[in-house]
């Protein structure tokens, strides 16, 4: 069996006396998508953190395309080289982009960077590839972010994603600020970006209906634990950890009503009753 | 009380806020009657009026607004309450807000927030207001309330903060309750656990919910009824059953496809093309008649009314035509 994409394995982190991720191991398949499922203090996003290199694990390593990133890089193309392999979009699109930059200029120094480097033809044929597979035209793409909707700036900070030509995402929380309307076109665009040119995603979030909508294979988290791991759809229609149980029965559906037992502090408990 | 037995009512409330130096609409005609006891839902995304409306109810508009219409409290108008009668209203009217770190001083401890209405309004001995706090905070599963009166907003987690703003709006006895995404910043099971205090709390005194979400099925689980917002007019309202199996605008029933669901996945989301406007940024006509798939030329030429259909109100003048199709739709997802 070939190697995953990315891998990591015993990571951990603390921070003094907390730990906030305990021994996790986790793997995506080139082209895969796999989620990190789990509530505030679970941990999952200090591990987006550290995959993308933005935090330093205190244990366990991380590879990526083959090649160790489990500290931090030695040199300016070395970092360049792990952007061009593992990017990251965070939720929220409004302190995620710079405010002078419109959509054009902030691909056009991705591009100078990674890729096309001084070829401006090439990089401006780019940028309107681009610009295309998320759904942004020229007037959105020479526009700043204050003037673009929540919707149009993700796109613009996943086309930016994009334009490092990188072999994983890394969606952190990506989706949750937008309205449900705009939601659906983002899931839907990342669901064909993923079909047209093999990327793989890790998804960070705490939405189980999204969860299931872009991945296929999902770990849970609490308290910086995994708690449970497999294909995301029988983790979330026959979950088997209490704590998992938990999380699905709390998400709203039709015929749902709310109940005062879905605590986190009742978790530990909730592994004895029957 | 008023005539038809309504708690309160909105008549036909139009809003105007300076939006970059100029007044634009944010509320256009928006209607609505609460019960005694009744739990209304207002759902819609962002740009909808949605809290618009409850800010116009809780006389929280942020300055510079103009507003026309009516807004009736117990058969008496809002807007002309003043001095005492406004303060009275402001205890029987109580507001939940979506952030509680914004809406608590964070200098001051949780007992000082919790007491100051009863202490300077009421004229409640300390003591007095105190033993109350504690009550309330029992009411809402916070057991040591004495400890946590001693404690300042930053020692609290956002759920327990948020437990915290509910049993304070509560202390007043409020006759409505506005709670505006009340849970949206919480956690998956505290959310849960959250609107199962304010529902049970709620049925136990009798109180009147208006519950502003952006999710239909939040809004359909503690909701008597449910009203949907788009750019700052109610297009329809119906029970919260009813609209969930049988949404009447199409709107609803695109937001309600939309949405991935958590059994079984579809391949494609069936999204909504275009993006929610405001009021002032909606065209002539049907405001959703540009992201419509039922849209035809009449829609686009004139604002279709809230019209009483069986069982509720639509504003689409295709409404009785496109039933089934509306049904089919949100079934196939």
């Amino acid at each position: 069996m070939s190697e995953p994409l990315l891998e990591a394995t015993g990571l951990r982190k603390d921070y003094g006396s907390v730990l906030a991720v305990d021994d996790v191991d986790l793997a995506v398949e080139a082209g895969g998508s796999l989620a990190i499922v789990g509530e505030s203090g679970s941990g999952k996003t200090t591990i987006a953190r550290m995959l993308v290199g933005l935090t330093r694990p205190t244990a366990g390593t991380i590879r990526a395309c083959g090649r160790d990133r489990s500290t931090p890089s030695r040199s300016a193309a070395e970092r360049r080289r792990r952007g061009s392999e593992v990017q990251i979009v965070f939720q929220d699109p409004y302190s995620s982009l710079d405010p002078r930059h419109s959509a054009q200029k902030a691909l056009d120094e991705v591009l100078r960077l990674h890729g096309s480097g001084s070829d401006s033809r090439a990089r401006k044929a780019r940028i309107a590839e681009l610009g295309e597979l998320v759904g942004l035209d020229d007037r959105m793409l020479r526009a700043l972010p204050r003037d673009l909707s929540g919707g149009q700036r993700q796109r613009i900070a996943i086309a930016r994603a994009l334009a490092a030509d990188p072999r994983l995402i890394i969606l952190d929380e990506s989706v949750a600020a937008l309205d449900v309307s705009i939601q659906a076109q983002v899931l839907n665009l990342l669901a064909d970006i993923r079909e047209q040119t093999q990327i793989s995603y890790i998804l960070i979030s705490h939405d189980l209906a999204v969860v299931r909508q872009i991945t296929e294979e999902a770990i849970v988290m609490h308290r910086g634990k995994v708690v449970e791991r497999g294909r995301t759809e029988a983790i979330l229609d026959s979950p088997q950890d209490p704590y998992t149980r938990m999380l699905r029965a709390s998400v709203p559906r039709p015929g749902w009503k709310p109940t005062r037992r879905a605590s986190l502090a009742s978790v530990p408990d909730l592994g004895e009753t029957p | 009380m008023s005539a038809n037995g309504a708690l309160l009512e909105v008549d036909g409330l139009h809003t105007k806020l300076p939006v970059e130096g100029r007044m634009q609409t944010v509320l256009h005609d928006v209607s609505l009657s609460i019960g005694t006891g009744e739990a209304v839902g207002l759902v819609g995304e962002s740009g909808s009026g949605k809290s618009m409306t409850a800010r116009a109810i809780a006389r929280l508009l942020p300055s510079g607004a103009s507003t026309s219409g009516s807004i009736r409290y117990d058969g008496t108008e809002v807007g002309s309450r003043r001095g005492s009668t406004l303060r009275d209203y402001r205890g029987e009217v109580a507001m939940i807000f979506q952030d509680p770190r914004a809406h608590i001083n964070p200098v001051r401890s949780i007992g000082d927030f919790m007491t100051e209405a009863l202490r300077t309004n009421r004229g409640v001995a300390r003591a007095d207001a105190r033993a109350r706090a504690v009550r309330a905070l029992g009411d809402v599963g916070i057991e040591d309330g004495e400890r946590r009166l001693k404690q300042y907003p930053h020692e609290l987690s956002g759920g327990l903060l948020q437990r915290v703003m509910i049993a304070s709006a509560l202390l007043t006895e409020p006759r409505l309750v506005l709670a505006d995404e009340p849970t949206t910043a919480l956690d998956v099971t505290t959310q849960a656990e959250v609107m199962a205090i304010l529902d049970e709390l709620r049925r136990e005194r009798g109180l009147a919910l208006l519950f502003i979400t952006h999710d239909l099925d939040l809004a359909g689980a503690v909701c008597d009824r449910t009203c949907v917002m788009y750019a700052g007019r109610i297009v329809e309202s119906q029970r919260s059953a009813d609209l969930g199996e049988r949404p009447r605008h199409p709107y609803t029933a695109a937001l309600s496809a939309a949405r991935p669901a958590i059994e079984g996945a579809v391949h494609r989301l069936a999204a909504i093309r275009g993006r929610p406007v405001s009021a002032f940024e909606a065209p002539e006509g049907c405001a959703f008649a540009p992201r419509c798939e039922f849209a035809q030329d009449r829609c686009r030429e004139r604002t279709p009314e809230l019209r009483v259909v069986s069982g509720g109100e639509v504003r689409c003048v295709r409404a009785d035509e496109i039933a089934g199709n509306l049904a089919k739709e949100t079934e196939s997802v």
